[in-house]
């Protein structure tokens, strides 16, 4: 198969070992150009160790990372000048108002608000009218969206957004991807970390990563396919009992609280459904539902935590 | 040059809308020399004093009248005996005694000279000094109004003695004193806060990330505060000078370049502070417990450095604010010029050398 796509993040064999823990242990991905690549896992997983190594904010301990065919630690200078970055914590100067922040980060990045407008235009104009306004008073969604517009002034070949979305309302958060997608059709790369499992859906590709270890690289879709077992959720009106008394039946492998359902699979792929709901039934249960469904990512990723 | 005045821009941005800094730089010192200036204030009331006349003659008599009625003084008590001095001193009471020879009078006429001896309680030097000063005067006036006036040659020589503390350290102390401080505090403290809010916000993240080089970014950071600093440093003498009568014997230039000097030292180690500082409270601990309290307690401002143990005379020694200390006194008060401070400018100098080398070599281009 002959590759089609240039490969502009290289992350070959990645570590990171801080003074007691190892964060990053021996990670391996690519993104290619113009791709929106999803790093999904829960906190603590190393997501920010390796984009900070991505960012060239910090040394790798073993391995290596190229970012536009350019070494991170080598030639640190030259990236961090085609990159733009969206730290986790990141909450711009909270005594600048929208327009001081903008016009601060395009003038040290040699720019002006102008000459990149085409770019943050979608983005801006939303916040536009609160242009006055300090940042630390915006809301967190309107935030997002001028650090957004802030960490692309100078047209960046590669966006990185460390959970861009954490602690921003369900609204902003699909607006936000919204923004993402569109920004991806312009042709930027971008590589975003999240926790939420919902939104591995909208990226190209993505990584599972969990304590320090990529589980699965693949497209949403053919992770879920990969799941390769049946699923069934299931309810009834006493949901923590249910759990106990799920996981101490003989056919039952692996149960997942997930809403208001329980998310179970069996041993032998297959269920009994009106066995399962009578024995539930004699152990106490009431309004009983049981169905199968399709997997979703976050089943996914439960099941390669296994 | 445009980024790094954008840089800079910001910066102000920061310190005018944050209403605490703006009170830190302006009320502060402000405040802290007008009420340093008025608790050591020169005026003084009813001093008590204490008299040992030895020799208990019309003169003696006169001249005990006309200190007791010139209104500042108040005689406590009557002394007898040399002991006596001691013990009277130590019961807190009285801040001077004024003893008379034996056979005032008699040498006065005789040799036309005699002498009397004022001791002062110098432990607070500033008072001290005042009080032996007005009775000096007292003394002399009467020499040249009374004596004199009759036309005889006769002479009555003083004799300065101050007990506790006989070097007066202290007087004129507080406007180097406060000088220091202040710009301690505005310069390190405020530069090694500023800095750290990068860090703690996360915006010094971005800023990394940014084409912006490390150097412009702290230089960016410190124009500011080296500017604020300056006009902190000329509202503080021209306070101490209007409102104290502080003098400025030396020159005012002088004095200026030597405050920038001070200002670059302070600054260089605000920078050291933060590289060590991960978040503002951090880097407010430091600068107050390893700049304001030495700077406070150990350069001489307060207390004097001479009747320190010898283990703090030699922290004392690495405190800049102590020889800034001198160099201040030195051109207010003394009038010298580089010729006699050479010795601590150079130390300054060295210091703002030692901490711009570290906090360089110090400073991450990285997180790590």
């Amino acid at each position: 198969m002959i590759k089609q796509t240039k490969h502009i993040i290289k992350v070959n064999q990645l570590r990171k070992s801080y003074e007691k823990v190892e964060a990053v242990k021996g990670v391996s991905f690519s993104v290619s150009n113009g791709e929106l690549f999803g790093l999904i896992g829960p906190d603590g997983a190393g997501k920010t160790s390796i984009f900070r190594i991505l960012t060239t904010l910090m040394f790798p301990t073993d391995g290596n990372v190229s970012m536009m065919d350019l070494d991170v630690v080598k030639d640190y200078r030259f990236i961090r000048n085609n990159l733009g970055y969206m730290p986790q914590r990141f909450s711009l100067y909270q005594d600048l108002s929208v327009e001081e922040n903008l016009a601060f980060f395009a003038r040290i990045f040699g720019t002006t608000i102008e000459e990149n407008y085409d770019l943050i235009k979608d983005i801006y104009i939303q916040i536009e009218p609160f242009k006055k306004r300090l940042a630390g008073q915006l809301s967190g969604g309107m935030k997002q969206k001028l650090a957004l517009s802030c960490a692309l002034i100078h047209s960046p070949e590669i966006l990185i957004l460390d959970e861009p979305t954490t602690g921003v309302d369900a609204v902003s958060r699909k607006e936000f991807w919204e923004m993402l997608i569109r920004l991806k059709e312009k042709g930027i790369t971008i590589l975003v970390s999240t926790p939420y499992m919902d939104e591995a859906n909208m990226c190209d590709r993505v990584a599972l990563i969990q304590n320090g270890e990529i589980m699965s690289i693949d497209t949403p879709a053919k992770i879920i396919d990969d799941f390769g077992r049946k699923l069934w959720a299931v309810k009834s009106d006493n949901i923590y009992q249910l759990i106990l008394d799920l996981k101490k039946m003989e056919s039952v492998d692996t149960v997942f609280p997930f809403g208001e359902y329980l998310h179970i699979t069996s041993k032998a792929d297959e269920f009994n459904e009106e066995r399962l709901i009578s024995d539930l039934e004699k152990v106490g249960h009431s309004n009983i539902r049981i169905q199968q469904i399709k997997a979703n990512i976050e089943d996914c990723f439960m099941q390669l935590m296994q | 040059m445009k980024r790094f005045l954008g840089f800079v821009k910001k910066e102000f941005h920061h310190i005018f809308r944050d209403y605490r800094t703006m009170l830190i730089l302006f009320g502060m010192p402000i405040a802290q020399i007008l009420i340093f200036g008025y608790v050591v204030s020169n005026e003084i009331t009813d001093v008590k004093i204490g008299i040992y006349d030895k020799s208990k003659d019309d003169i003696t008599h006169e001249i005990t009248n006309k200190i007791t009625s010139s209104g500042f003084f108040i005689l406590h008590e009557n002394l007898n005996s040399d002991k006596e001095i001691e013990q009277a001193f130590k019961k807190g009471i009285i801040r001077e005694v004024i003893v008379f020879e034996p056979n005032f009078a008699e040498k006065l006429h005789r040799d036309g000279t005699a002498s009397v001896q004022i001791i002062a309680d110098a432990s607070d030097a500033n008072t001290a000094n005042i009080v032996t000063n007005y009775t000096k005067g007292i003394i002399s006036s009467y020499m040249k109004n009374e004596l004199m006036a009759q036309g005889y040659p006769y002479e009555i020589i003083p004799e300065v003695r101050m007990l506790y503390n006989n070097e007066l350290k202290g007087v004129y102390m507080f406007v180097p004193g406060t000088m220091a401080l202040i710009l301690m505090l505005v310069s390190a403290m405020m530069t090694s806060i500023s800095i750290a809010r990068e860090k703690e916000m996360g915006t010094m993240e971005v800023l990394l990330v940014s084409p912006l080089r490390p150097l412009p970014i702290v230089i960016g950071k410190v124009i500011p505060y080296m500017v604020l600093s300056f006009i902190n440093a000329v509202v503080i003498i021209a306070l101490s000078y209007f409102v104290f009568a502080m003098p400025i014997q030396g020159n005012l230039v002088f004095l200026l370049l030597e405050t920038l000097l001070f200002i670059f030292m302070a600054l260089s180690l605000g920078i050291l502070i933060s590289t060590v500082s991960e978040s503002q409270m951090v880097a407010m601990f430091i600068s107050m417990f390893a700049l304001m309290l030495p700077t406070m307690l150990l350069s001489g401002f307060i207390f004097p450095i001479e009747n320190m143990p010898k283990v703090l005379q030699w922290i004392s020694s690495i405190m800049p604010a102590r020889y800034f200390i001198v160099i201040v006194k030195n051109i207010m008060i003394k009038g010298s010029g580089i010729g006699v401070i050479w010795k601590e400018t150079l130390v300054v100098a060295g210091m703002t050398i030692l901490f711009l080398i570290v906090s360089i070599k110090k400073f991450k281009v990285r997180l790590e």
